[in-house]
């Protein structure tokens, strides 16, 4: 997402990246982040908490106006109970095989698109 | 490379991913190193209550009835009016635990926020499609030569001021 962020700033497009992985993006430099300390899956806030969520993406996109510096990471949000963070460290493969063709979170999901697309949402474009 | 503050303890994702790697004899993935490159940086005077902002997320989000990702190098984009149901958004990923997303949404993509600064006049405006895509795709090259031309050409068609970007 770094990569995209460069890009879209390159092409005269503020941007701000929310992230809960900071050596990532440390490396990857996007113009701004606003880093949250969360499990990966989690990057804009907890779940059923829309004034957490609210506020963290409030203070990302103050960001804006706020950094002065290109690479500047800032933490927006914390407060996330420390135990998660062991097993983060885990040395664990955690992916699933990856599938060539589209994948859908519900069978529902694969019979409405297949209704709307055709053949295309079960092979892939 | 900004190194995070030391009360932090952030977990260091490049340096886990390494060790997993090498536990299982995989070869080593190496994240782009752009920290002593300095980005682009726009520098706007545009107040945010005045300023166009979209969305923009990985993390496999998509919209029932829309074709799903592949979980392998899937360079395509979707593109979710901002004005849909909350509880019509879905995802897939091969990488992250979804339960949290697959709960509320808005972990992964902060839609009901954006939609209340929206509202609140905080922003000026929300641009009308939010654009999503998988992640996770390998090649560098790959991404540049396909998704990113494809996204930064949509966000530019919006008149976007302001791209919240949010990775998982």
């Amino acid at each position: 997402m770094g990569l995209i962020a460069r890009a879209l700033e390159e092409a005269g497009v503020a941007t701000v990246s929310l992230t809960s992985a900071w050596s990532i993006t440390a490396s990857v430099n996007p113009p701004r982040a606003a880093f949250t300390d969360f499990p990966l899956g989690n990057t804009a806030g907890p779940p059923h908490e829309p004034d957490a969520q609210l506020e963290i993406t409030r203070k990302a996109l103050g960001m804006i106006a706020l950094a002065t510096e290109p690479g500047t990471i800032t933490q927006v949000g914390g407060g996330w109970p420390t135990e998660w963070k062991a097993e983060a460290r885990e040395l664990r493969d955690h992916r699933t095989t990856r599938e060539p063709t589209p994948q859908y979170e519900r069978e529902s999901d694969r019979e409405a698109a297949l209704a709307k697309h055709g053949d295309t949402a079960l092979n892939g474009a | 490379m900004q190194s995070p503050p030391s009360d932090l303890d952030a977990v260091d994702y490049i340096q886990v991913t390494a060790d997993t790697y090498a536990s299982l004899g995989y070869d080593s993935y190496r994240w782009a190193d752009n920290s002593v490159e300095p980005p682009a940086f726009v520098t706007t005077t545009k107040p945010l209550a005045q300023s166009r902002v979209a969305l923009i997320a990985s993390g496999g989000v998509y919209r029932a009835g829309d074709v799903g990702f592949t979980h392998k190098d899937d360079t395509s984009f979707r593109e979710i009016p901002t004005d849909v149901p909350t509880d019509e958004l879905r995802v897939t990923h091969f990488a992250y635990d979804q339960a949290n997303a697959r709960d509320d949404i808005n972990v992964v993509f902060p839609i009901d926020a954006l939609r209340a600064l929206d509202t609140a006049g905080e922003i000026g405006e929300l641009a009308e499609v939010a654009l999503t895509f998988m992640g996770g795709i390998y090649s560098q090259r790959r991404l540049n030569e396909t998704l990113v031309p494809g996204l930064v050409q949509r966000v530019r068609e919006m008149d976007t001021d302001i791209a919240l970007l949010v990775p998982v």
